[in-house]
């Protein structure tokens, strides 16, 4: 890459052309303060408080906006010399500091961002103390309606603009936009209508001041009381990585944290807003079915009364479904009891998916989330990224901006925030681009990095193996496996499963599927109706018809109130995903480790640690004490648990794998749907959180809130 | 009067547009009335421009009756030389030239009419 050389600051350094010159000086070790300037999102140059001296250049110049190939050498040929604490500097900055003020409330005390203010530390260092001179009115500026996620305090806006370059080239939505010109100049969604995306939260943590924060979370917390955790979301089966605050017993708000492969730093509403959830609804002790209602209970009398059933159940007449939520070490732990007591209906695809386990590859996102970047031809195929996984989409849609990638989309026409070939929801365009009649199979086949990604949408259809069989014929066919689209990093696989379940690929890994002669989650669903089933041990799971299982005797574990619980003639509590140190596999089959960043309510206990109690009380003790001895025995069983953090490259091209994907068998030609109802609403924590309903109720059932009302 | 010569007396011949006034102009009444058009015209992207013509005019409007400190003067120049050169654009700069001249050409103007104004307030 060419370089350039500079001296910044008397230090003579060596700069890559394409920086900017704010990046070479950060390199060369000076700090330059910034409010407009965001690595990720376009230049505006428009704070002018990056201003640094070019010696030579008749005035200061704003080192975000400037191009580190723009910089010419000195008449003599000596690089040019930029100075970053020069007076001169300082006092272009300070100069524009006191600008900043004048119209800035200064509310400090009452404002949200306090502690974490990007121009309350910079007026620490470029503010001129006891200095004061601006004596006209402040300027007032009315707040805006942006939905129940961001709050607005306008009046402190400093017109960076970040929040309207994250709508429009980031999230994708026209919604943020500014009007007015000139010290009138106001930032506003049009109309007062909401800020409708998926990612809205993320403009708070861009707002370098106080005029967007957090709703939900105003005046709860100051940042320097809260105790921050790094841990790993599990709203969706993106895996994001995310910072959990709290204070004493309470989570107060989530944060993303950065990584690079997974999430940038961007994390769903969901996965930020979704945490109130954790404090409502909440199990916090054990409850046993008398008398048609759940009576508090000991955790003696609980495995009392499941020991008794278990006594009396046949193992072929008992069974166990793994939820969404849950972490690798109760999945193992829940598979070992299970095996102990040769149950051979297990299955963690409640929405019944029809993925069997097998080679890795036939279940992961094998292309990456980062090699989408890589891609030039996409297939979505009854997935709709927007909602099934929020930040991947805006990786899409970064790749559709830089590149171009052609997006089609087999299923309902959704707005995905980049313009997608909408191919129609009949199943039969896939058919017809398997085999190669449709106008998009030359596409996928000129391309070099071709992908095809199978949402839930079509997996949990009755003809969901069928369609794998065919996407994967597709994949085979259009080189989307190996040595075809081979690129620099090992190989492109662009057969992709996009997973919505946080849970899913980690019990898929661990083989947490019917055994011999075994039940699907169907058949145990309807063994149960027939009365063949007696004993269901739900692991967290609601998201299937828990309603309608007959009269067998239903044992839940998990940590909120929700549909499993209600229909439970035993619930044990236990602990939600901010409560625990767990292993999460995301769809990339990344394995990524959350950390407790509180302590379960009342007397939740830890999964795993419910399971291992419950175990001894059956009389089929399980090996593991502590969660180390646990966490080695999942690493014993499936190796690549030892290995945080990357994503594997399976660029196996071998006709075994590909071909074992699925199963041949007629189609059906019922419309594609989605397979989410409604993105706020997907699972446990986010059903009992206020501030999921509230956005359900704007963004999806549609009552949204109007201007002229 | 061609670029060079003017920008020899420290002013310039800007888009070559002349604006003739007589000795009955009030020259802080004009100058005031170009400091509403910067601030008007201002667009509002970048920071001096947008938070410092507002402030020029404003102060040049309490000048225009006299109701200001004489050390104002002074702060009205450093806040211009704050704006100019700092922009994306020369609107700021542009803002900024007017009452500068202003300053370096009429000061006493501007004195004796804050010393007016002072005078009668204290009546």
């Amino acid at each position: 890459m060419a370089t350039r050389k500079l001296i910044v600051d008397g230090k003579e350094v060596e700069a890559e052309e394409t920086l900017t010159l704010l990046q070479a000086c950060e390199q060369a070790g000076a700090e330059i303060p910034r409010f407009c300037f965001h690595e990720r999102l376009s230049v505006a140059g428009n704070c002018r408080m990056c201003l640094v001296e070019w010696v030579g250049a008749p005035k200061p110049q704003a080192s975000c906006a400037l191009q580190v190939k723009d910089i010419f050498p000195n008449k003599d040929g000596t690089p040019a010399k930029i100075n970053t604490t020069s007076p001169y500097a300082r006092k272009a900055r300070e100069g524009v500091m006191e600008f900043l003020l004048i119209n800035h409330p200064l509310d400090c005390p009452i404002c949200d961002q306090g502690g974490e203010c990007d121009l309350q530390d910079q007026a620490m260092g470029y503010g001129r103390a006891a200095f004061h001179r601006f004596n006209e009115n402040k300027r007032a500026v009315e707040d805006k309606y942006m939905g129940p996620l961001v709050k607005t305090i306008m009046t402190r806006c400093i017109q960076c603009t970040r929040c309207v370059r994250f709508a429009t080239e980031v999230a994708g939505v026209p919604d943020l936009g500014a009007t007015g010109r000139g010290e009138d100049m106001e930032i506003t969604t049009y109309l007062e209508k909401a800020f409708a995306s998926e990612l809205s939260g993320n403009v708070v943590d861009l707002c370098p001041v106080g005029a967007l924060t957090s709703k939900p979370y105003a005046f709860n917390a100051r940042p320097w009381e809260l105790r921050k955790t790094e841990s790993v979301d599990v709203m969706d089966a993106q895996g994001c990585n995310i910072r959990v605050d709290t204070r004493g017993p309470q989570v107060m708000r989530v944060l993303p944290r950065l990584n690079e492969e997974v999430n940038e730093e961007w994390i769903s509403d969901k996965a930020r807003h979704a945490c109130d959830g954790l404090s409502r609804q909440r199990l916090d002790r054990p409850y046993i079915r008398v008398g048609g209602k759940l009576k508090p209970a000991s955790w003696a009398e609980a495995f009392a009364a499941i020991a008794a059933k278990v006594k009396d159940t046949q193992p072929d007449r008992m069974a166990a479904i793994v939820g969404d939520l849950a972490a690798a070490e109760e999945i193992k732990a829940l598979k070992d009891l299970m095996g102990a007591l040769r149950v051979a209906n297990i299955d963690c695809r409640q929405d019944g998916a029809k993925i069997k386990g097998g080679p890795r590859q036939s279940y992961l996102f094998n292309s990456t989330i980062a090699g989408v970047e890589a891609a030039d031809a996409i297939l979505l195929v009854g997935a709709n990224p927007r909602w099934d996984a929020p930040v991947l989409n805006a990786r899409i849609r970064k790749a559709w901006l830089a590149s171009g990638v052609k997006v089609a989309n087999i299923g309902p026409a959704v707005d995905l925030t980049y313009p997608a070939e909408q191919l129609g929801s009949d199943i039969a365009v896939l058919e017809q681009i398997a085999s190669g009649g449709h106008a998009f199979a030359k596409t996928l086949s000129d391309a070099k990095r071709p992908m095809i990604v199978l949402g839930a949408g079509v997996l949990t259809r009755k003809d969901g193996a069928a369609i794998l069989k065919l996407a994967a014929k597709i994949a085979g066919d259009t080189g989307m496996i190996g040595p075809a689209g081979t690129h620099a990093e090992g190989g492109w696989n662009g057969f992709n499963i996009l997973h919505t379940a946080a849970s899913r690929v980690a019990a898929l890994d661990l083989g947490f599927l019917p055994g011999a002669n075994g039940r699907d989650i169907a058949g145990i669903v309807e063994g149960a109706q027939k009365g063949e089933i007696d004993f269901i041990y739900l692991l967290g799971a609601d998201e299937f018809d828990v309603a309608h299982l007959g009269r067998a005797f239903i044992v839940y574990q998990g940590s909120h109130g929700d549909a499993g619980a209600h229909h439970a003639d035993v619930v044990l509590p236990g602990a939600a995903y901010t409560e625990k140190d767990g292993l999460y596999v995301n769809f990339e089959g990344r394995v990524q480790r959350a950390r407790r960043a509180t302590f379960p309510p009342g007397e939740a206990k830890e999964d795993w640690a419910i399971l291992r109690a419950l175990s001894e009380v059956l009389g089929v003790k399980l090996p593991y004490d502590d969660r180390a001895t646990l966490v080695a025995a999942i690493e014993k069983d499936v190796t690549h648990f030892a290995t945080l953090h990357d994503a594997p490259v399976h660029a196996d091209t071998s006709a075994a794998t590909w071909g074992g994907i699925g199963d041949s068998g007629a189609l059906d030609h019922a419309p594609v749907t989605s397979a989410i109802a409604d993105y706020y609403l997907t699972n446990a924590v986010a059903r009992a959180s206020e501030t999921m309903a509230q956005c359900s109720r704007e963004f999806v059932s549609g009552s949204s809130k109007m201007a002229a009302e | 009067m061609d670029f060079d010569s003017l920008k020899a007396v420290q002013t310039g011949l800007g888009t070559a547009a002349v604006i003739v006034m007589d000795k009955s102009t009030d020259v802080i009444k004009a100058i005031q009335r170009l400091a509403y058009f910067y601030k008007h015209e201002s667009c509002g992207q970048c920071t001096p421009c947008r938070e410092g013509t507002g402030w020029m005019w404003r102060v040049m409007t309490r000048m225009v009756k006299g109701d200001a400190q004489v050390s104002e003067i002074d702060l009205l120049q450093e806040v211009s030389k704050e704006i100019e050169g700092h922009t994306i654009c020369a609107l700021g700069d542009a803002a900024a030239w007017p009452i500068q001249g202003l300053i370096r050409h009429f000061r006493p103007e501007i004195e004796a009419r804050i010393a007016a104004f002072s005078k009668m307030a204290a009546e």
